[in-house]
């Protein structure tokens, strides 16, 4: 039992430092990537490359001072920037970052809980998220803060039902909720490595997974939430110091989320040759973040009719198609 | 004491006092967060009876999806807490506030008493089979059993989806004159042509 729970202890720890870590290093990387696309350097200074750039922000962050504005909702304005970051953290639970090993003679399983409604926690803990920005939105006395706030409530709320049922096509063919399950199921031992993942087998419903997980995120193109050049800075105007940054963290947390769900759910999880499951799963998660930055430096923002006609309009209907689909495949040929 | 006896006082507690304090708030923000708490001891407490795929719904649903567009009605009508509400109120004697009160305890009271509630089956947790609840046999019973009654719900919701855009279009029935841009006029016949 003691053995256990340290086991498990020591796994929850480590997943969160390295999700921490990613999420420092994933600005770095934001910069580094945007900046070359732009033909620019980026962060330079701090260290060989600028690699010590997250450190220095950190560092900076910490050492702010924490202003809190006239006239805010005292709680729910300390609550937000907490109801923001422990769902993001909380989605790591699930993920399967690598198959069962063997440390000093224990055998570990490669995932901190094997839920068998794994992908509904996966969904309840994405659509929880939320409330950290709704509530500093509210909070805020600004009205930029709000605008920001009811934007991304109403953006939320409508990329939510295509994201979930972009997964549903997953869950006819795989037949578990369990995202175990899911990985062992695109394991293959033939040379087509990725045969078996479920990109293959669900090209519309990854797309659409893709697509909502941008919006569900608040990225660019669909960070309307945040659009600086109309909202300053949205939800996150009045914030500053280190309840500022967990907002900045929960959203990198939340980019690297959905990156190791996408991963798991479609792109075969852990599961390759040669390299260590460990390794194909950073370097999965590495590509869909790279895609999530790419997309960034390449398309401009959306207006925010046009983010609200292509959810109900495009997004929904097509993966109402994709999950009927599957469904019709499955009972005809399956 | 038993370790899932504890978990279940504590989420019990907190869900109880959740709802209480929900009705409590003159901030309706605050109402919301209350019911979310409450809400997802609830769940707690559904997963511990061994009905986890209830409590994971209960959070995607209500906590998630529900509660998200309430808050959005709140703060798009910008509800804040009003101390009018409580400023201006009409006092109430003593005896109202004393009695009314005591009444409503002891009509509980009696409600309680006469109903009877069945007491709870021996043994409780231990004769469950043991996937119930879980996904499988959830989506079983609903697909076979309750087939209709589910198909029906969803034709009602459908309906109460209709009435609503109803109720909402009819303030302006009016086609809208206003383009959202200068451009979208001369436009437009081309756009007909083409389609």
């Amino acid at each position: 039992m003691l053995e256990m729970i340290l086991i498990s202890s020591a796994k929850v720890i480590a997943v969160i430092l390295a999700v921490l870590t990613g999420c420092a290093y994933a600005t770095y990387m934001e910069r580094k990537v945007v900046a070359y696309m732009q033909h620019r350097i980026g962060p330079s200074y701090a260290g060989p490359y600028g690699l010590l750039q997250p450190l220095a922000d950190a560092v900076k962050l910490a050492f702010k001072e924490d202003i809190v504005p006239d006239g805010v909702e005292r709680i729910t304005y300390a609550i937000a920037p907490i109801a923001s970051f422990v769902p993001a953290m909380l989605i790591f639970a699930v993920v399967p970052f690598s198959s069962d090993f063997t440390f000093f003679g224990y055998d570990i399983p490669g995932v901190i809980s094997d839920l068998n409604i794994g992908v509904l926690y996966v969904l309840a803990m994405t659509s929880l998220g939320i409330y950290g920005i709704v509530l500093a939105g509210w909070s805020s006395p600004s009205k930029y803060s709000l605008m920001g706030g009811i934007r991304s409530s109403a953006q939320m709320i409508s990329y939510e039902i295509s994201y979930g049922l972009s997964i549903v096509g997953i869950l006819i063919i795989g037949n578990s909720l369990s995202l175990t399950d899911i990985v062992s199921q695109q394991a293959s031992e033939s040379w087509l490595f990725f045969g078996n993942w479920y990109i293959v087998k669900q090209p519309l419903g990854f797309l659409l997974y893709l697509v909502c997980a941008i919006a569900e995120t608040n990225r660019a193109p669909f960070d309307l939430p945040e659009a600086e050049s109309e909202l300053v800075g949205g939800y996150h105007t009045e914030y500053s110091s280190m309840r500022f940054s967990m907002f900045f963290i929960a959203e990198y947390a939340y980019m690297i989320g959905v990156a190791t769900v996408g991963t798991t759910l479609f792109l075969g999880g852990w599961n390759g040759p040669f390299l260590p499951p460990i390794v194909w799963f950073v370097i999965k998660v590495f590509m869909f973040m790279f895609f999530y930055i790419w997309l960034r430096a390449t398309f401009p923002r959306f207006r925010y009719d046009q983010l609200m006609q292509f959810g109900w309009k495009v997004l929904f209907p097509l993966a109402l198609l994709n999950t009927m689909g599957t469904a019709a495949w499955v009972v005809l040929f399956g | 004491m038993t370790i899932d006896y504890t978990i279940f006082l504590i989420s019990a507690a907190v869900a109880v006092f959740g709802a209480t304090m929900m009705i409590m708030q003159r901030n309706p923000v605050a109402s919301v967060l209350y019911l979310i708490v409450s809400l997802v001891a609830q769940a707690v407490v559904y997963v511990q009876l061994g009905a986890i795929f209830m409590g994971a719904i209960l959070i995607v649903v209500y906590a998630g999806a529900i509660l998200v567009l309430f808050l959005f009605v709140i703060m798009l009508l910008n509800l804040r807490a009003n101390p009018e509400l409580s400023a201006g109120m009409p006092t109430l004697s003593w005896f109202t506030r004393t009695a009314v009160p005591v009444l409503l305890i002891v009509e509980l009271y009696f409600v309680i008493d006469r109903v009877m509630l069945p007491s709870a089956p021996t043994g409780m947790l231990g004769e469950v089979e043991d996937n119930f609840g879980a996904v499988h046999d959830v989506a079983i019973k609903m697909f076979t059993d309750y087939l209709y009654p589910m198909q029906l719900t969803g034709v009602l919701l459908l309906v109460a989806v209709v009435g609503a855009v109803v109720i909402a279009r009819r303030e302006t029935a009016e086609p809208r004159k206003t383009a959202v841009n200068p451009g979208d006029k001369a436009e437009k016949p081309s756009n007909t042509v083409a389609g």
